[in-house]
């Protein structure tokens, strides 16, 4: 009887665990890859040759200073209050394009932390003015 | 006997096409995952509350550039006034390009507002700055 049960057992491979490997396969894959997604903030440049004339009225100018200062329509004003000064602004007149300068010699941080400000205060007109 | 029989084969659920199936997710997800292109420039980007996402990373361009302003694009170091040549290539096999501007925090303006001209000139209009995640002060 012994004999028998031995001879039985030859010729079968053990598909059972196939399955647990290739899901253990696809799961160490999954975690393993990391979407890193690009992340920022979203601007469209205007088209070459594309200058258009605006009235004086509808143009809030925004400096940034070689040092990282910043003049909002003329007056210095910190980095964090841009956003409820400009959102102030554009409750005023819907029509108003903020039109962002900034030195050369400025930092982009100081830049980006102006555009997400405004991004903040919901400014869709946005202009990007060549550097002084 | 005959019940017997019959209860033996129905408790069995097929599991022989199992592994087939999952190989086959793991092979989708393998093809599917696009990974990394380019290493870039070493960069500290900065940071933004009022992020998006870029939509696919199949219409995507990346600039980098260094604090030293050094510009580099598919691991090539440009001048600021090639940079159009490459992009407008770009721009012209894919009408949907979003450039992606990874700077580095200390970069100058001037670097990056000449890039702008570039980029307009390439008429690659869609720029999205690339920046890390911050948390919301409010």
């Amino acid at each position: 009887m012994a004999l028998r049960e031995r001879k039985t057992r030859v010729g079968a491979i053990p598909e059972s665990g196939m399955a647990d490997i290739a899901f253990l396969l696809l799961i160490f894959f999954l975690v393993t890859t990391t979407i890193d997604t690009d992340k920022g903030i979203g601007i469209i440049l205007p088209a070459e040759g594309q200058e258009i004339e605006i009235n004086k009225k509808n143009i809030l100018n925004l400096l940034i200073s070689s040092s990282g200062n910043v003049l909002l329509g003329g007056e210095a004003i910190a980095i964090n209050q841009i956003d409820d000064r400009v959102k102030e602004e554009i409750r005023k007149n819907d029509k108003l394009i903020i039109s962002v300068k900034a030195h050369e010699k400025a930092q982009y941080d100081v830049y980006i932390a102006v555009l997400d400000q405004l991004k903040k205060a919901k400014a869709t007109r946005i202009s990007i003015a060549e550097t002084e | 006997m005959k019940f017997k029989r019959k209860s033996k084969i129905e408790s069995k659920i097929a599991t022989s096409s199992m592994p087939d199936i999952i190989f086959m997710l793991l092979i989708f997800f393998m093809v599917t995952t696009v990974l990394r292109e380019y290493s870039g420039l070493q960069i500290s980007l900065p940071k933004a509350e009022r992020i998006e996402k870029l939509k696919s990373k199949r219409h995507t361009a990346h600039i980098w550039v260094s604090k030293d302003g050094l510009i580099s694009v598919e691991d090539k170091l440009f001048k600021s006034d090639a940079i159009r040549h490459v992009m407008y290539e770009k721009r012209a096999s894919d009408p949907q390009l979003t450039v992606s501007l990874k700077a580095d925090l200390a970069v100058r303006m001037e670097v990056i507002s000449s890039i702008h001209n570039e980029l307009r000139k390439a008429d690659a209009l869609r720029l999205n700055y690339s920046t890390k995640v911050k948390a919301p002060t409010q």
